[in-house]
């Protein structure tokens, strides 16, 4: 028997307070239509007895405490899922908005999904080819991974989204098997507008599906956004076997919507008012990256954020560089001085970049050139601060050398157009290039072997 | 009573309304699905359980059935060489039933209830045994002796004894009868609540360390058998990484790994790795002497506030059948993150940061676990506790670490500027500390020589001086020093980068062993020496670098095999032969 519950008890921002009703379960899904026809949805998010708070998607306005009936549908929130959805644009709740009607259903999927089984994870170790010297050399991004780009309102972090997109998807016989699932939270309409036509151009449309959800679009469904795009990303790469790339920007704005939620619901605020279970939330999408036996496909993520105040020790990227596998972080000063991409290699990095790379993966001296590129750059940077105080002019050569060596080292290495798609063999011989500038004997992170092979003192 | 329903439902959190019988802490099925949970908070109006499962779906009505138990895991063999959730659920049987995804609710042994053991029981009738005595002994892996104790707390004479043979994890092999005339069955498994330490004779002082082949930690701040540790750092320092290290290669007996809520690819790398490893003492796979509990920060949240007790009830448990176990808890942070966030949903009034007022009396709880003791069945076991600490926003006043710090008496402090530079173990030697020196003094002394501690006692003394040195060198370089000092920064650069260093990735320097460090220590030192009575000659200190003998001390941990220790006198043949070149 379905039953509509007329009217509500209470309402507080997106969440309306209903009583009396009976046989709901948490977390389902529940129909509201206004007294004029309109239709919405929300979610059960507290059950007190027959009390039950609801999160209503499209946002509370005009709803007033008697023109609402309620219907619950006794489901979960869950995503239509079939092999159609490529090359579909949804809105950020998962409906169809590209005008060529809804989704037939294959099957449908609990937007939440469920953890993966540790002991049925693949280690990763493949690593993409993104043709970006300084990601490709330092910071390898390896297939089942999630690597974050840690960057700040007004930085190229979109350019470098989108050509990452555009060259990892000509690495080897996989490319068939590629696809895009794309994550709007709350951007705005020309950052939207940028990405599908930077799809469009390089051809990959077709294998994109989008998902957006705009600066003005409601805050509730923002919630739901990410879910649903992992909740894709997840079918097509471990029921169809695809290889699926998930950018999610920005997720800044998916955590201010979780605190604006938390606090209508009146909960206990944590860390800058944000909620307590921030981590876990942050986790239980970061975590639906990998790649399971018993699939061939695969679910690479690179979350974008935007630090507020450039601040990496906000809770959102202090939170996201503890649950993902290291972190690409842009610099304004690089960007300042027009090198692109800025990638601010010292505080940048991969967790597991050390077993898809070396011998059989990539070259034998990719593991100890990174190690010392890494060492010599921190050198640059105390030689710089020394440098500022007591002038250039005063510096002990060697000094004088590692400035130099910082110099080209930015402008030549991870400076590089955005149209340039460099081989990794091209970054590493350049990596070697620009270590030749410094002495022999400062080299202490790679053994003689390696530098009698590579290294040329100039 | 089987009236109690679910009234209320708000994330992991379920209300029972009214009266009921439940205990605190009392473990419970919630649903139809009987996910399990626990008591947590009980009024005349309202029980409050924490579940640890994923609560969509629940309903209103839904039964909750009690226990009568504490949460309790369940202790005997087949712990080793296994992958448990935070409730000791083993996860190659989930995967079995359930695939690669983890869905709510699974009912499984936590330990395989059909496999055979060879059992071997060593008591008559009539034998009297009190708790903890062992009763029977069986090869849990190749090995481990895997020993059967009476529970703690029970003793009696012995009625029944079966034959030595093959048994099941529940087949009865010796029955006694207690004071009270009261029969037990003893098999080989028993239960023990996870939130209650198991009891021991007696403590011990921390006498013995424990060795771990990291030259940073053994020599700098070295940590006893029982001691207890914690590992701070931001994100990218290589908490994990320093981790993954000390479990391969400490002298522990047993290691329990606990993989709190951390990244899922982490813990499939962790089980890979120490089932490929070879463990040299042994010559079989790590694995053999190691549990995982992983409890990834995508599984539920009350699971992994749980996962901490679990992993260290495991460790408690042989730890009483006399070995010296280790456990790395990877992170502490996140399951003060949890209290955090179970708290708030209960609605209790938040002390600093939003974490709990409890905070501090629960980790104090954990890390009192940690102890080398007397155990009850007589022999000598201990427990160590390594923690990592992942600190918010890499601020160490946060209030994680810093109650942390009040308990553990080991602080490896790891830094981000040494992390950024790929120094590794990016173990900064300025803010980390040891208290064990006093207690571990003797033992060092004993078995390397007064030397150790001597040595010990320069290299911190001269990495305080160049750290003094430093700060004036950032303000107007290091030419303007005077050699003496110069030579100082050049030793103190020879021991960062040479020793303190360490290259988890070589197969010599990966693990060190305390002759070699001892040896390298005395080298450097050596050096340090030499070089000094050139500088007092008046004699430029630029003379003496230029040798390059520097350079070789710092790759001399490459260099030098651990097995060809008898190259170090080479090595300081030569510094005396090349410094006499300049005195000339």
């Amino acid at each position: 028997m379905i039953i509509d519950y007329v009217g509500v008890k209470e309402i507080n921002g997106s969440l309306v307070v209903i009583d009396g009703v009976k046989g709901v379960s948490f977390e389902e899904i529940v129909d509201i239509e206004l007294e004029n026809g309109t239709k919405r949805q929300g979610r059960v998010v507290q059950i007190d007895g027959d009390r039950i708070v609801v999160q209503v998607f499209e946002g509370s306005r005009q709803l007033s405490l008697h023109n609402t009936r309620t219907r619950l549908t006794g489901r979960p929130m869950e995503m239509p899922l079939s092999p159609e959805i490529m090359g579909r644009v949804l809105n950020g709740a998962g409906k169809p908005i590209d005008g060529l009607g809804d989704i037939f259903p294959e099957k449908k999927k609990n937007i939440n999904g469920t953890p993966i089984n540790p002991v049925s994870r693949i280690y990763p170790r493949n690593y993409i080819n993104t043709g970006i010297s300084s990601i490709d050399t330092l910071m390898t991004l390896i297939r089942g991974q999630k690597l974050p780009i840690f960057s700040g309102s007004g930085m190229k972090h979109n350019e470098l989204a989108v050509q990452i997109v555009r060259q990892a998807k000509i690495s080897g016989a996989d490319s068939n098997n590629f696809g895009v699932v794309f994550a709007a939270m709350g951007v705005q309409n020309d950052v939207a507008q940028y990405f599908k036509k930077s799809f469009e151009e390089s051809g990959v449309m077709s294998k994109v599906v989008m998902l957006l959800n705009l600066s003005n679009d409601p805050i509730i469904e923002r919630m739901l956004t990410p879910k649903c795009a992992l909740t894709v990303a997840e079918y097509l790469a471990f029921e169809l076997d695809m290889h699926i790339l998930v950018i999610m920007t920005d997720m800044t704005s998916y955590a201010e919507a979780l605190r604006e939620f938390s606090s209508s619901k009146g909960e206990i605020p944590g860390r800058k008012g944000y909620p307590g279970y921030l981590y876990s939330d942050l986790a239980s999408i970061y975590e639906r990256a990998g790649m399971i036996k018993g699939s061939k496909g695969s679910v690479t993520q690179i979350p974008i954020l935007t630090m507020p105040n450039d601040d990496i020790t906000h809770p959102v990227p202090d939170l996201t560089g503890y649950i993902t596998e290291g972190q690409i972080v842009l610099d304004r000063m690089l960007q300042s001085q027009g090198i692109y991409p800025p990638v601010n290699v010292l505080p940048s990095l991969s967790r597991l970049m050390k077993d898809g790379i070396g011998e059989g993966y990539t070259r034998e001296d990719h593991s100890s050139l990174a190690n010392q590129l890494f060492a010599s750059y921190a050198k640059v940077i105390d030689a710089r601060s020394l440098a500022s105080v007591i002038g250039e002019e005063e510096l002990s050569p060697i000094d004088k050398k590692y400035l130099e060596f910082g110099r080209y080292f930015e402008s030549t290495f991870v400076n590089q157009g955005n149209n340039e798609n460099r081989s990794i063999e091209q970054s590493l011989n350049l990596g070697w290039r620009l270590l030749s500038h410094l002495p022999r004997k400062e080299l202490d992170r790679v053994d003689d072997k390696l530098l009698d092979k590579y290294y040329v003192e100039k | 009573m089987n009236s109690n329903c679910i009234y209320g439902i708000n994330g992991p959190v379920v209300t029972i309304k009214g009266a009921t019988d439940f205990s605190m802490m009392e473990m419970v099925y919630v649903g139809n699905e009987r996910l399990v949970g626990e008591i947590i908070g009980i009024n005349d109006e309202l029980t409050t359980v924490q579940v640890y499962e994923d609560t969509t779906g629940l309903k209103p009505g839904d039964p909750i059935v009690g226990t009568k138990a504490p949460m309790n895991v369940l202790l005997g063999p087949g712990i080793l060489n296994n992958i448990f959730d935070g409730i000791e659920r083993p996860l190659s049987e989930i995967e079995k039933n359930e695939g690669a995804f983890i869905s709510r609710g699974s009912q499984v042994s936590a330990l395989d209830t059909q496999k055979l053991w060879d059992v071997t029981i060593n008591k008559k009738i009539g034998d009297s045994l009190c708790g903890g005595e062992i009763y029977a002994t069986l090869p849990e892996t190749e090995i481990i002796t895997h020993k059967c104790m009476v529970p703690p707390y029970l003793s009696g004479v012995v009625t029944y004894v079966a034959q030595n043979g093959q048994y099941k994890l529940f087949d009865t092999i010796l029955k006694i009868k207690d004071e009270n005339g009261v029969e037990h069955e003893l098999t080989l498994c028993q239960k023990w609540p996870i939130r209650t330490p198991r009891p021991v004779k007696e403590r011990l002082t921390a006498s013995v360390p424990l060795i771990t082949g990291q030259r940073v930690i053994d020599t700098l701040f070295p940590i006893s058998k029982g001691g207890t540790a914690a590992i701070p750092g931001g994100f990218g320092t290589g908490k994990t990484m320093t981790q993954h290290q000390l479990a391969k290669w400490c002298d522990a007996d047993i290691i329990v790994y606990v993989g709190c809520g951390e990244r899922g690819n982490e813990m499939s790398q962790v089980l890979q790795e120490f089932s490929e490893l070879i463990d040299p003492k042994h010559n079989c796979p790590m694995t053999f002497r190691t549990t995982l509990i992983a409890n990834t920060s995508n599984m539920p949240v009350a699971a992994r506030e749980a996962s901490i007790y679990t992993g260290i009830t495991l460790a408690e448990y042989y730890r009483d059948m006399g070995y010296n176990v280790a456990i790395m808890a990877d992170s502490t942070s996140r399951w003060a993150e949890a209290l955090r966030e179970i708290s708030g949903r209960l609605e209790e009034m938040p002390a600093e940061e939003g974490f709990p007022a409890y905070l501090p009396s629960r980790l104090s709880e954990f890390y009192e676990r940690g102890c080398r003791a007397q155990v009850l069945s007589g022999g000598e076991g201990s427990v160590t506790i390594i923690g990592a600490v992942s600190p918010q926003g890499s601020d160490f006043s946060e209030p994680v670490t810093q109650n942390t710090k009040r308990f553990t008496r080991c602080f490896w402090a790891l830094d981000k500027s040494l992390a950024y530079s790929r120094h590794y173990p990016a173990i900064n030697w300025m803010d980390s500390y040891s208290e064990y020196f006093t207690d571990l003094d003797p033992w060092f002394e004993e078995n390397l020589g007064e030397e150790f501690v001597k040595y010990r006692r320069e290299i911190s003394a001269l990495l305080a001086e160049e750290s003094r040195l430093m700060e004036i060198v950032k303000l107007i370089g290091a030419d303007v020093l005077p050699d003496d000092q110069k030579l100082v920064i050049e030793t103190a650069r020879v021991i960062r980068v040479g020793f303190l260093q360490q290259n988890a990735f070589h197969n010599d320097d990966t693990y060190v062993t305390l002759e070699k460090q001892m040896l390298m220590m005395k080298t450097i030192l050596h050096l340090h020496k030499k070089a000094k009575h050139i500088v007092n000659a008046a004699i430029p200190i630029s003379r003496v670098i230029e040798l390059g003998i520097f350079d070789k001390l710092t790759k001399m941990k490459y260099d030098i095999p651990n097995d060809k220790l008898y190259m170090f006198d080479d090595y300081i043949a030569e510094i005396d032969e090349k410094i006499a070149t300049i005195t000339i």
